[in-house]
């Protein structure tokens, strides 16, 4: 949460993982995850060598530890279905402790938990070494549609000025002792959500006017830029194609 | 006589609703001058500022900028000519970063590479926020973001730069940063401000605005001077200011 281009993902540095063109991070972590998610699951140690390659980039990037393992929480709401499968699922049964658990959701769970993990863990660290302009910049020259790039900009860049008309009102609002306890109470949060969103929409008038009298003509002006050299395409596609590797050995002779 | 920067005649425009907002506006302001545009709310000042680029079009009247008429061919040409700064920098900084903000508009004018670059750091320099090209605007001081705004507009080489309340929001030192960025500018300046003191400071010139029309036109000492006239357009100068007892500042 430091320097002036801080999202809250982002982790101040200045690494060779940082200096990576935004567009090779974002390429090479597509690439990633989808080897990952091509493994086959009884491959234990195809899952061991892709954590060493993700620990070898925290590495480079110098990343905290705790930072990423903090980050890594976000997805515990999202596995703990894969925690109840062990015990739902029908089929073969082993005792583990005198619990009886079912040998396909132990292994279903397995790869649910250390695919996704995998996956959070790329995201984790392209998002904490790319600032949010370069994160567009990146998407826009993998092709995205310019429409596409536009909204996020403008949805990233506006959100912090309506959060914080948003902070405003509650705070008027308590100020004049609103202290709401049951749910046919909360009439006032719905009138300042409505009154929040007619502002933002006038608020979009006047960027509009704004823009119009800078020139704007119905698209973004398109700046070309230098191309991005192979070297840089080069490493940090090193990863996915070390993890491609690894995923294809899997196939022959891991299982 | 040179062509001015500014020539509007007869300006009349109504709202849908059926208000109107000017009822024959006459204004002309000469190259390199800088004039305060002065009056109450719901005297169509903003009204005004509208027409000078464009945005709404004239119901009467006309509006000519450097010698070259406000209609739908020449839209591109004026609105490079008439910078306007909006009163909430919000509104004007949109883009991720500020370097791509004040290379908006004169990429839409069609300029790339290190044509684009040179605009980009010239305007910035002149406010003094060339450090901060690559910060997001909203990791900015309000004052900084006001400096950047007119920072966008001057990347385009405006003729001319209006201002719509430029010292609103501004802490006291804010305030005087800009002042002092705007006595700097080698350009013609039209302010629309209610912040009496700053228009006597910057501009050797104010227009009275009331109802839709210009109802004076002169020195800005002496309008503010005038105590009838002050009165009767809701203008009121603070406490314990006397524009005539105010030294005259070397703005040369």
């Amino acid at each position: 949460m430091s320097g002036p281009h801080a999202h809250a993902l982002y982790v101040h540095g200045h690494t060779p993982v940082h200096r990576l063109a935004p567009e090779a991070k974002l390429a090479a972590q597509l690439l990633f995850v989808l080897a990952v998610v091509a493994t086959p699951r009884e491959a234990f140690w195809a899952f061991g060598v892709y954590a060493l390659l993700v620990a070898v980039v925290v590495g480079l990037a110098r990343l905290p530890i705790a930072f990423v393992a903090k980050r890594l929480l976000f997805e515990v709401p999202f596995v703990l279905f894969a925690v109840l499968m062990p015990f739902v699922s029908r089929g073969e049964r082993v005792d583990v402790l005198g619990v009886s658990l079912s040998v396909e959701g132990l292994w279903g769970a397995w790869n649910v938990l250390a695919k996704a993990t995998l996956g959070l863990a790329a995201s984790i660290v392209v998002a904490a070494t790319t600032t949010m302009p370069e994160l567009l910049r990146g998407l826009e020259r993998l092709r995205m549609p310019r429409a596409l790039t536009s909204t996020l900009s403008f949805m990233i860049r506006y959100a912090d000025v309506v959060a914080e008309e948003m902070r405003r009102m509650k705070i008027a609002r308590d100020s004049r002792a609103y202290d709401p306890r049951w749910l046919w109470q909360a009439r006032a949060v719905a009138a300042a959500a409505g009154a929040l969103f007619i502002r933002s929409y006038e608020r979009g008038e006047r960027v509009y006017l704004a823009m119009l009298s800078r020139g704007y003509a119905g698209s973004m002006p398109r700046l070309e830029e230098a191309a991005t050299p192979a070297v840089v395409w080069a490493a940090a596609l090193a990863v996915p194609a070390a993890a491609a590797a690894v995923a294809a050995t899997a196939w022959v002779v891991g299982r | 006589m040179t062509v001015p920067a500014l020539e509007v005649r007869g300006l009349a425009f109504t709202y849908p609703d059926g208000s109107p907002a000017l009822r024959g506006v006459d204004l002309e302001i000469a190259r390199g001058e800088r004039v305060a545009l002065l009056g109450p709310n719901g005297a169509g000042k903003t009204t005004l500022v509208m027409h000078l680029n464009g945005i709404l079009r004239p119901q009467r009247g006309s509006v000519v900028v450097g010698g070259l008429p406000v209609v739908e061919a020449n839209l591109r040409e004026v609105r490079r000519r008439v910078g306007i700064v909006f009163q909430d920098p919000d509104d004007q900084l949109f883009m991720p970063t500020v370097r791509e903000d004040v290379a908006f508009g004169p990429a839409n004018l069609g300029l790339r590479g290190e044509e684009l670059e040179a605009r980009v750091r010239a305007a910035l320099r002149a406010v003094g926020m060339e450090e901060h090209a690559d910060r997001a605007p909203h990791h900015l001081s309000f004052g900084q973001r006001r400096r950047v705004a007119v920072a966008t507009v001057l990347a385009m080489e405006p003729e001319i730069l209006v201002l719509d309340e430029p010292s609103s929001n501004l802490d006291p030192a804010g305030r005087r940063e800009l002042a002092d960025i705007l006595r700097s500018l080698d350009i013609t300046i039209l302010m629309v401000t209610h912040d009496l003191p700053y228009a006597l400071e910057l501009c050797p010139r104010s227009v009275v605005m009331n109802g839709g029309i210009v109802v004076a036109d002169g020195p800005t000492r002496e309008i503010l001077s005038d105590e009838a006239l002050m009165r009767a357009n809701r203008l009121e100068l603070p406490y314990g200011f006397f524009p005539a007892a105010v030294r005259e500042l070397d703005t040369a």
